[in-house]
C-alpha cells in the first residue's frame, strides 16, 4: 500500500493512554466516586490503634461542619463564605474555593464507629476513628 | 565575600506546595487571602521587601505513633508562594492577620498613589 496514515495509532489515544499509565504508575487510582481531588484535600493515615482522616478545611467555621457516618463512609459537608469583596473592588486572582463541598472517605470494617473524635485546629480537621478492640494487635503469651 | 550568609533563609530548591490565592485591588490598596492550613501560627514567614512578598509555610500535623499514609493529597510539609509587587503598592504599611490557616493581607497603596478627585474650578 501506498498510503500511511500520519498518525498511525491515532497520537491523541496514545497521550490519553501515556497519561492513565502515569497515574496508575504513581499510585493515582482514581475513586469510584468521581474526581479524586477537590475541597478540602484529604489525606488518610493509617495507625495500629486508629485511622486518622485529615481534611485541609481552611478558613470554615467548626459549627458550620456536618460529619456523618452511615455504612461505613464518612462524609464530611459544609459550607465556606467567599471573600468580603468592597466596592468597586477588581478581583485580580481567584483560585481559593468557595460555596457548599462534600467529600466522603470509605472507613475500613475493623474501626469502632462510636468512639470517632473530630479536632479542627489551624484550618485542619483531624478525625480519629479508633479500631475495635478485636482488631488492634496483640501480643499472644506463650505458655 | 562573605559565605556564611543568613543560614535562616529558607532554601529555595525545596519542593512545597502552592497555596491557593486571592487577590482583590480597591482604590486603597490590595488584599490577599491565601490558604495555607496545617500551618501554625509561628510556623508562618512572611516576607515583603520593596517588590517582593514571598509567603513560606511549614505544616505541622499531630500524628499518632506508627502512622503510615495511606492516602495523601497534601503530600509535602511546605507551602512556599512569591509575588512581585508594583511600585504604587506601600510594603511598610502592610497588615497581615492569620486564623484557621487563612491568611489575610493587606498592602495599602501609597498616599501618593490613592485615587483623587480633582476639583474643577469654575472659569
Amino acid at each position: 500500500m501506498m498510503y500511511r496514515s500520519l498518525f498511525p495509532r491515532d497520537l491523541f489515544a496514545e497521550f490519553d493512554r501515556l497519561q492513565r499509565e502515569l497515574q496508575q504508575g504513581i499510585g493515582l487510582s482514581p475513586s469510584i466516586r468521581g474526581a479524586s481531588r477537590g475541597f478540602p484535600a484529604m489525606n488518610v493515615g493509617s495507625a495500629p490503634q486508629s485511622v486518622e482522616i485529615y481534611a485541609f478545611a481552611p478558613g470554615v467555621d467548626p459549627a458550620s461542619l456536618d460529619l456523618q457516618v452511615e455504612k461505613g463512609v464518612l462524609t464530611i459537608s459544609g459550607e465556606r463564605a467567599p471573600d468580603a469583596s468592597p466596592e468597586k473592588s477588581t478581583v485580580h486572582i481567584d483560585e481559593r474555593f468557595a460555596g457548599r463541598f462534600r467529600r466522603t472517605v470509605t472507613l475500613p470494617d475493623d474501626v469502632d464507629l462510636n468512639q470517632v473524635v473530630a479536632r479542627y485546629q489551624d484550618g485542619v480537621l483531624r478525625i480519629s476513628v479508633p479500631r475495635s478492640e478485636a482488631a488492634q494487635p496483640r501480643r499472644i503469651t506463650i505458655k | 565575600m562573605n559565605d556564611t550568609t543568613r543560614d535562616d533563609t529558607p532554601r529555595n530548591d525545596e519542593a512545597a506546595l502552592l497555596p491557593p490565592v486571592n487577590v482583590i485591588e480597591d482604590a486603597a490598596g490590595i488584599t490577599l487571602y491565601a490558604d495555607l492550613p496545617g500551618v501554625p501560627k509561628d510556623k508562618l514567614n512572611l516576607q515583603l521587601d520593596a517588590d517582593t512578598l514571598s509567603i513560606e509555610g511549614e505544616l505541622v500535623l499531630a500524628m499518632p505513633e506508627g502512622m503510615s499514609a495511606s492516602y495523601a493529597e497534601v503530600n509535602l510539609p511546605r507551602y512556599r508562594r512569591t509575588f512581585t509587587l508594583s511600585k504604587e503598592l506601600d510594603s511598610e504599611q502592610a497588615v497581615a492577620e492569620f486564623h484557621d490557616g487563612v491568611l489575610k493581607l493587606r498592602i495599602p497603596k501609597a498616599a501618593h498613589a490613592q485615587p483623587r478627585k480633582i476639583a474643577i474650578q469654575a472659569a
